[in-house]
């Protein structure tokens, strides 16, 4: 028998741990940034048909299976999928759902580190009386290793991880969300607010909060049929709510097997667009065009939204005050970093279920081997960080792994599982009625829809397989290559035990 | 702010935070299942192993 005997506290608390998995560091830095580039206003329009033709139908589909899954004993994503169709191929598809999780966390937690860095350094004042190119250059200090902090700020985050996900499910990872997502949509909406009401002319302002409210919300129409923008929105909707990674599945696998899903995955992704399109939109650009103006935030946001979010936001929070500055700066990276740690929380979850249900390992063993892999595969993403190896972790497990996996899921779901089972495992026990249009969606609609995601980002893939790069990104590669290897051996270490044992898959 | 934007912002915003509240307070609202007791392992019908690992 297998050592799991997780469960869910509360509804509730499940619900907010989902969130708290979907919600990430992407819904404020990364989402308005998409929106800015890709038609502004007119952005949210394929974002929201992307959202229900694929994002909707995959939340369902991960939350079944991790449901059926977990009604068999298993608790990631291999022996899911294996226990979704008998051929062995899927088993190895699953790997994907304990890789990816591994692979992401290890370049994650270090990004969630800077956050837990800079709350401490806003409430020290590091950033008072700074220039902006002080503040700017601090960010590259920091991230060039130019003293230990970072690495001792890395670590203390991931024991910090490591320890919460030891405590378990209900007493760890739910307890961790029921404080961590109020407390975020409280920062949220404090600084949102504070961003809208911005006066041209108060503490240094040159616009209005509502300048950057229209820039990013007036539309350009002309972009809307772009092949671009739809990827742009395809991509966003994917990335936003962690699907194609393993750990819904996961979650959902702790979930009774006459309890309801399809409301729960509705009640978590809601929110999570919540979070995104409501607090995202208002905090970062309406603060930066205030200050900055148009010209230049557009000129910051080409490299993306995290250089505006650590090297210019904590610079203008200092036109504040010093009271009003800490305490926008243990808002703004404080909310970054429980946004972060809810998702990091979840990509242990996957790991040690597996652990726990293939080779009988307890909990806090589990927790603190995935805490060992994630520091020694995460070493060369803080060590070589400017030499690209954290950005090709990123590309590869962050990205490629997650459309791979989500591709392959849903046409598992839809059709070797069969979509009137698969109908069946979605609405079993549902609080709500799902439209049976969805049947049609999932069935055929989901799986194009991720196929031209997959199709769209094929140049790019091309393009990075055949750049010369360094060695460093090699080894960075080769490091990627040899987890997958790893895990794969160990799932089928794992299937030749249970057949040995004459268990069931 | 411009009409335009406006209508986008106000519109999105509405929809995204009505659908939020809607499904989260009918998750309040919804009464739990009756426990049936324990969440029992389901066991496919023959442990057969027909397939190969490799």
């Amino acid at each position: 028998m297998s050592t799991n005997k997780e469960n869910w506290g509360s509804r509730v608390g499940l619900i907010l741990a989902m969130a708290g998995n979907a919600v990430g560091l992407g819904n404020f830095l990364r989402f308005p940034v998409q929106a800015i580039q890709n038609g502004g206003g007119a952005f949210i329009i394929p974002y929201l048909v992307c959202f229900l033709l694929m994002g909707i139908p995959l939340l369902w589909i991960e939350w079944s299976m991790g449901r059926f899954g977990g009604k068999k004993g298993h608790h990631s994503t291999p022996f899911i999928l294996g226990a979704m169709d008998k051929r062995a191929f899927w088993k190895y598809i699953g790997v994907f759902g304990i890789f990816t999780n591994i692979a992401v966390a290890a370049y994650y937690c270090y990004l969630e580190s800077w956050t837990l860095s800079y709350v401490y350094h806003s409430i020290a004042g590091s950033f008072s009386g700074q220039s902006p190119e002080q503040v700017a250059s601090f960010f590259g200090d920091y991230i060039s290793l130019k003293t230990a902090e970072p690495v001792i700020f890395w670590i203390l985050c991931l024991l910090l991880n490591t320890w919460i996900l030891s405590r378990g499910l209900s007493g760890g990872v739910e307890a961790v969300a029921k404080i961590g997502m109020p407390l975020l949509l409280l920062f949220g909406t404090v600084l949102a607010i504070k961003g809208v009401t911005l006066k041209a002319g108060e503490d240094g302002a040159l616009f209005d909060g509502t300048v950057g409210l229209n820039f990013l919300w007036t539309p350009d129409f002309s972009t809307i049929w772009t092949p671009k923008v739809w990827l742009a929105a395809a991509g966003q909707i994917f990335f936003t709510l962690s699907v194609g990674m393993g750990s819904i599945q996961c979650y959902a696998s702790y979930v009774k097997s006459k309890d309801d899903i399809a409301l729960n995955a509705m009640s978590a992704g809601w929110m999570n667009e919540f979070v995104e399109v409501v607090l995202g939109s208002a905090i970062i650009i309406p603060i930066s065009i205030g200050y900055l103006g148009i010209d230049k935030v557009i000129e910051l946001t080409k490299t993306g939204g995290l250089g505006l979010g650590f090297k210019t936001l904590p610079y203008l929070f200092q036109q504040w005050g010093p009271l009003l500055a800490a305490l926008a700066g243990v808002m703004w990276f404080g909310l970054l970093f429980f946004a972060g740690i809810t998702s990091s929380l979840a990509m242990g979850t996957p790991c040690m279920g597996f652990m726990q249900d293939e080779f009988k390992w307890g909990r806090e063993k589990a927790a603190w081997v995935f805490g060992l892999v994630v520091f020694l595969l995460g070493l060369p993403t803080v060590i070589f960080f400017n030499e690209g190896v954290f950005d090709e972790y990123d590309y590869w497990a962050g990205t490629v792994s997650l459309v791979v996996f989500a591709l392959a899921e849903v046409i598992l779901f839809a059709w070797v599982f069969g979509i009137d089972k698969g109908w069946n495992e979605i609405t079993t026990g549902a609080d709500i009625e799902i439209p049976v249009i969805f049947k049609f969606i999932i069935k055929y609609i989901t799986p194009l829809f991720l196929a031209a995601v997959f199709i769209g980002s094929l140049p790019d893939i091309v393009s990075k397989l055949t750049a010369e790069v360094s060695i460093y990104v090699h080894l960075s590669r080769l490091l990627l290559l040899g987890l997958f290897a790893g895990i794969s051996y160990l799932v089928y270490v794992a299937y030749k035990k249970r057949v040995s044992e004459n268990r069931f898959i | 702010m411009n009409t335009s934007a406006l209508i986008m912002l106000l519109a999105a915003e509405g929809i995204v935070t009505a659908f939020t509240l809607y499904f989260f307070i009918k998750v309040l609202k919804t009464p739990p299942k009756p426990d049936t007791g324990v969440d029992h392992i389901e066991e496919d019908e023959h442990r057969t192993f027909r397939y190969d690992a490799t």
